[in-house]
This record gives structure tokens, C-alpha cells and sequence, in this order.
């Protein structure tokens, strides 16, 4: 492979890497309080259809990112309902929220864009380029969205290792009884963190409609939800090798494209589904040492 | 001074049946403001969706063949998860089972062959194709640990890329350029079984499985064993059950069942693999399964319900022009709301006198 291949290469696997690694550390948040958040391929959807659709209705690419972490919070807020509140089956409830999400996104994208058969373009946010030198330049040509899941990265690390609220986190997560023992609302704890779940979640469905693509379509998450969720397990719920997984899957993603821009003899779909293969074969690779957050998917009632 | 408290304890029998009137009333009102948003009239909109399909014998009959689909997702879903194997890859394992009947259908000996022989061939190989789907994530929870959710989730979205890539390669219609594959032999299809619709064998399959599972959960030794890993793998094993052997049974039965469901759209309804010949029936299994407690009788009668949804889905969106993703919305709503009022059926209220506690 010639040079500028590489690079390119590297830029893809950045920009690709973005959105699963923003939902992937939203679910960091959730998994380490004890909440499995399965809503987040419906969430994620809900911030790409939603966000899109108020950035078309106002103009704004900012409004539309606000509604997207908006959205994405108030389902963070119900999953929370659901399964701090409630202590329902966190499998089958994060899938509600996963239907119901998107339902109603696009529910709201065909009431708007009603009989339209291409879904209209906005214009999206723009590459900002660092400083660099020479050919490694395009590599620093991203979004800015790109440039920020990369450093809440070291801020997810700080907050879960450094901070009393991390420290809660972590203690909900492997052992509620204790915390709430040590004087710590346990319930309050696991709605924040599922608040910021899915905060991130809707801004990672954000970054493929505002920035990625300019548009929304039916199935633009495509699944990448599920990969978020795939990596969370793959990093064994730490910050740092969650952007591991997230950079892996974005480079095999970006090989993917390459492969398909010379011309392989394969069908292309079959190359697509490469990604979700890497990440399964990644999983059973990292799947013997995984340290599950001991109370994870235990709802946690006080006893009285 | 008095209060009410709410207590553990079964409920009373009439709050169980009050449940899903609850259930459809709150979704109603929840859901209403979608549809105010959407200009639409509520009341002509649930009544477009949940009475007007069963007004006529014909879009009854369509709930039916709704039906079929998914009360074989819905029971592939219950035997996993009373084996405590969370199985979200129905999905993908009914599309697998959709691609061999569809393969099966058209290799040419089956013009030749009397439909005595291809109709079990096809169940065959689609609940096979179902399972084989349904392995590669059981032999990672069993053998390595790994998290089944993810793992069959994952696959789904293989699944779809997969075929996607096999009609648009290897079966592109040479002339529409459509891609589906060629017509399955006549003597592969399943027969209509009410003249005049399109109710066809597959609901008969899905009843016998209903009924077998019914037996094997309820009746058998194995359903027993089963269960018990679904209520505890700790338990189970001190019991002297091989877990790791019933998890990989319950996640591979209920990957052909799956199977089954795509059988049942090839050879009953399209006659031919398309792209899009599930719209999410696998992921509707699991709102089935668990609106039917996990019970196989429970699940016959969730699909028809769910299947009347989205029948009523679609009438709704041709009567008032309002999308028919309504119909998913009123779902998820349904399996959110059932899910909570559920929890009141294990508590009861009881009017107490409160005590001031020293806290």
C-alpha cells in the first residue's frame, strides 16, 4: 500500500470510529452503575432522525445537536424508570426502549418528510484541520465532534477513577448493598449515569446525520449500537481500551471501503458485514477475561 | 393516620384480567400525542387500528397470516428465555431459515419431487439454517463465556449484509434487476388453508410447535431441567444438570424455530427470498414472548394481538396517511407499559395505619 492510502486509511478509521466510541462510552457509564442499556441502537436513531430533523426545520446544525442530546436523555431518564425505578428485566426493557425510540423517530421523519423520495440534505458541520506536518495532515482533518470523543476519553477515565461521583459509579455497579450502606443513593447515582448514557448515545447518532452524511435515512445506525455495546465488553468497561475497540472496528470498516473502491470480486455487502464479524471474532478473543461490573443487570430494591 | 401500602403477595384474579385493558388504554393515551402531532383524530386512528381489521373477514384473515410469523418468532424467543438464554438473534435465524427454504425451493430436482417429500424438506432445512445460525453464539456463551445478546445482535446485522450480498450478486433478476431469487418449485409451496386468503400451512406449523413446546416446557423432564437453568445456573448445577448442555439445546431449538418463521414467508406468502421479507417480525418475538409470560399459549395469543397491530397498522396509515411506524410505536409502548402494570400483580394494596418509625 502506497503512503497516501495509509493515511487516508488512518482519517476513515478516525471519522468512522466516532460515533461508536461516543455511544461506546455512554454505555461505560451505564454498565458501570449496573444498568445494561440496550436502548442504545433505538437511542442512537433517535438522535440521528431527531437531530436531523430539527437542524432541517431551524437551520441550525447546533439546535439539532441540542435536541439530539435532549432526546437522548430523556430516554436515558426512562430507561432509568424502567429499570431503577421499576427493577424490570434490563434485556427486555433496553429493547423496548430500542423499539420504541425509533419508532418514533420515524414516525416523526415520514410525518415531515412525507412523500418525498430522497430524504432532503442539509449542509453539515465542516472538517476543522490541526496543524501538521506534511502528509500525516489529512489524518488530522475531522470533525470536531471526532476531536471531542477522542478527549472525553481521558475525561471518562478521570471522572470514573479520579472522582467521587466515579468512585459512586463504580460502587453501584459491583456492589449496591454496600454503597447504599456507605450512605450513597444508589438510585440516583444509576439515573445520572444512564442520563449521560444516553446523552452520548443521542450525540453519537448526531455525528452521522450532522456531520457524516448531511442527511438521514431509515437505517442509518445500522446496527453500530449493537458494536458499541460489543466493544464495551471487548474494552472490560474501561475508557481506554473501549477507544481500542472503537479504532479497530472503524479500521476494519475503512479497510472495507478500500477494498471495495479497487474493485474486489466479492459482493460488497458481504465486505460490509466484515466490521460485525471482526467485532464478534475480537469478543470471543477478549470474551475469557471479561470482568463483568458485579451487579450488572441486578436491579437493586432496598430491603425494609 | 391511614395509608395505602403496597404490599408483596399475589394479587387478586380480576387485577391480572384488568391488565391488558389497562394496558391498550394507557398506550392510547400515551400515543395520542403522536398522533395530534401527526393532525390525526386518536379515536378514528385506534379504531382504524385495533377494530376495523377484524370488521371484515378478509383483513381478519390477514391478522392470521401476520400471525404466523410471528408466533414462531414468539416461540423461539419463549424457549430461550425460560432457559434463561437471552436470544435477541431471531432475527437473523429466521432470514437464515428463509434462505435455505428458498435455495432448497428452486435446486431443479425439486420440480420433479411430489410436495409430500419438499414441504418436510423445506421445514428441514429451514429450521437447520436456523440453527446453524443460532450456534456459533451458543458455543461462545457455553464454551467461552461470552455475552449471547451481544453475539446473536451482532449477527443479525451480518445476517441482513449477507443477504443482501447473495440477491444482489448471485440472484439479481436478469431482467427487472430485482433483487430476489428465482421462484421456488410449486410443489415446495405451502398450501392456503382458508380458500379465498392467504392463510397458509405455516400457521398450522406454528400451532404444533405451540403445542410441543407447551408439553416439552410443562410435561418432559427436559422442559424441567430447562427451567431450571432459566431460574438459576447455580442452582441447576447443584441439582446435577448440565447447564452448558441445556443452554446450547434451548439456544439451538429456538434458532430453528426461528428458522421456521422464514420457512413459513417463503413458501407460504412471497414464494421467493426478498430483502425485505421480515420487517423485524425476530425483534417483535421477544415484545411477543414476554407479553405472553413466557408461556407458549401466551405467545399464540400475544401474536394475534400483535399481529392485529400491524394490520391496523396499515390501515391506519392508508385511512388517515399517517406512517406506519404508529404500529411500532403502539408495540414498544404495550411491552413498556404491560412490563410495569405486571409488577403491580405482585404486590397487593392494603390500607395500613402508619406507624412513626424512628427514622
Amino acid at each position: 500500500m502506497d503512503q497516501t492510502l495509509i493515511i487516508g486509511l488512518l482519517a476513515a478509521t478516525l471519522r468512522i470510529a466516532t460515533p461508536i466510541l461516543l455511544a461506546g462510552l455512554g454505555e461505560v457509564f451505564a454498565e458501570r452503575a449496573g444498568v445494561l442499556n440496550l436502548g442504545i441502537e433505538g437511542i442512537m436513531a433517535l438522535g440521528a432522525i431527531l437531530g436531523f430533523v430539527v437542524a432541517y426545520l431551524t437551520g441550525s446544525l447546533w439546535a439539532g445537536l441540542l435536541a439530539a442530546m435532549a432526546c437522548g436523555l430523556l430516554a436515558g431518564l426512562l430507561m432509568g424508570w424502567l429499570a431503577v425505578t421499576l427493577g424490570l428485566n434490563q434485556h427486555v426493557s433496553g429493547l423496548g426502549v430500542t423499539l420504541l425510540a425509533s419508532g418514533i423517530a420515524l414516525f416523526f421523519f415520514r410525518v415531515l418528510f412525507k412523500g418525498t423520495a430522497n430524504p432532503p440534505q442539509i449542509d453539515p458541520f465542516q472538517q476543522v484541520s490541526l496543524p501538521a506536518l506534511g502528509v500525516i495532515a489529512p489524518i488530522f482533518e475531522q470533525y470536531w465532534l471526532t476531536y471531542f470523543a477522542f478527549l472525553l476519553v481521558p475525561l471518562a477515565w478521570w471522572i470514573l477513577y479520579r472522582t467521587t461521583f466515579g468512585l459512586w459509579i463504580r460502587a453501584v455497579g459491583e456492589n449496591p448493598q454496600a454503597a447504599d450502606t456507605a450512605g450513597v443513593n444508589v438510585a440516583r447515582v444509576r439515573y445520572t449515569a444512564l442520563a449521560i448514557s444516553g446523552v452520548l448515545m443521542g450525540l453519537g447518532g448526531a455525528f452521522l446525520s450532522l456531520a457524516q452524511l448531511g442527511t438521514a435515512t431509515f437505517g442509518i445506525v445500522a446496527g453500530r449500537g449493537w458494536v458499541a455495546i460489543a466493544i464495551v465488553i471487548f474494552g472490560n468497561w474501561q475508557p481506554e481500551k473501549v477507544l481500542l475497540g472503537a479504532l479497530l472496528f472503524g479500521g476494519v470498516e475503512a479497510l472495507q471501503l478500500r477494498l471495495r473502491a479497487i474493485g474486489l470480486q466479492v459482493p460488497y455487502q458481504l465486505l460490509l458485514s466484515l466490521p460485525y464479524l471482526a467485532t464478534i471474532v475480537a469478543l470471543a478473543l477478549a470474551g475469557r477475561n471479561a470482568s463483568y461490573p458485579a451487579a450488572l443487570l441486578k436491579p437493586y430494591k432496598r430491603e425494609e | 393516620m391511614l395509608g395505602w401500602r403496597l404490599e408483596k403477595g399475589s394479587s387478586p384474579l380480576w387485577m391480572r384480567a384488568l391488565i391488558p385493558v389497562l394496558s391498550i388504554l394507557a398506550t392510547f393515551l400515551l400515543t395520542a400525542t403522536l398522533l395530534v402531532f401527526a393532525r390525526a383524530n386518536p379515536f378514528a386512528a385506534f379504531y382504524f387500528m385495533l377494530v376495523e381489521p377484524l370488521s371484515a373477514p378478509v383483513s381478519a384473515l390477514e391478522v392470521l397470516v401476520k400471525a404466523t410469523p410471528l408466533l414462531l418468532a414468539g416461540l423461539a424467543v419463549v424457549f430461550a428465555f425460560q432457559a434463561g438464554y437471552y436470544n435477541i438473534g431471531a432475527e437473523g435465524q429466521l432470514y437464515a431459515g428463509a434462505l435455505a427454504a428458498a435455495w432448497v425451493g428452486q435446486l431443479t430436482f425439486a420440480q420433479t419431487t411430489p410436495a409430500l417429500i419438499m414441504i418436510p424438506l423445506m421445514l428441514i432445512a429451514g429450521f437447520a439454517a436456523g440453527m446453524a445460525w443460532a450456534l456459533v453464539p451458543a458455543l461462545l456463551r457455553t464454551q467461552m463465556g461470552v455475552d449471547e445478546v451481544v453475539t446473536t445482535l451482532l449477527l443479525n446485522s451480518v445476517m441482513l449484509y449477507l443477504i443482501n450480498g447473495i440477491l444482489n450478486a448471485y440472484w439479481l433478476d436478469p431482467v427487472t434487476f430485482w433483487p430476489q431469487s428465482p421462484r421456488i418449485a410449486p410443489s415446495a409451496e405451502f398450501q392456503v388453508i382458508v380458500p379465498g386468503s392467504r392463510v397458509h400451512f405455516g400457521l398450522v406449523v406454528g400451532l404444533v410447535v405451540m403445542l410441543v413446546l407447551w408439553w416439552i416446557i410443562n410435561r418432559t423432564p427436559l422442559g424441567l431441567r430447562m427451567r431450571a437453568v432459566g431460574l438459576g445456573k447455580d442452582a441447576a448445577r447443584f441439582m446435577g444438570v448440565n447447564v452448558a448442555r441445556m443452554t446450547l439445546v434451548a439456544a439451538l431449538v429456538s434458532g430453528g424455530i426461528a428458522g421456521l418463521a422464514g420457512v413459513g414467508e417463503v413458501a407460504g406468502i412471497h414464494h421467493r427470498l426478498l430483502e425485505d421479507i421480515s420487517p423485524g417480525y425476530g425483534y417483535s418475538g421477544i415484545v411477543i414472548a414476554t407479553l405472553g409470560a413466557l408461556n407458549p399459549f401466551g405467545a399464540g395469543l400475544a401474536a394475534t394481538f400483535i399481529a392485529l397491530v400491524d394490520v391496523g397498522g396499515q390501515s391506519v396509515s392508508r385511512q388517515l396517511g399517517i406512517p406506519s411506524f404508529l404500529a411500532d410505536v403502539v408495540q414498544a409502548t404495550i411491552l413498556l407499559v404491560t412490563l410495569a402494570l405486571l409488577l403491580l400483580t405482585r404486590y397487593r394494596f392494603r390500607k395500613v395505619a402508619e406507624i412513626a418509625h424512628g427514622t
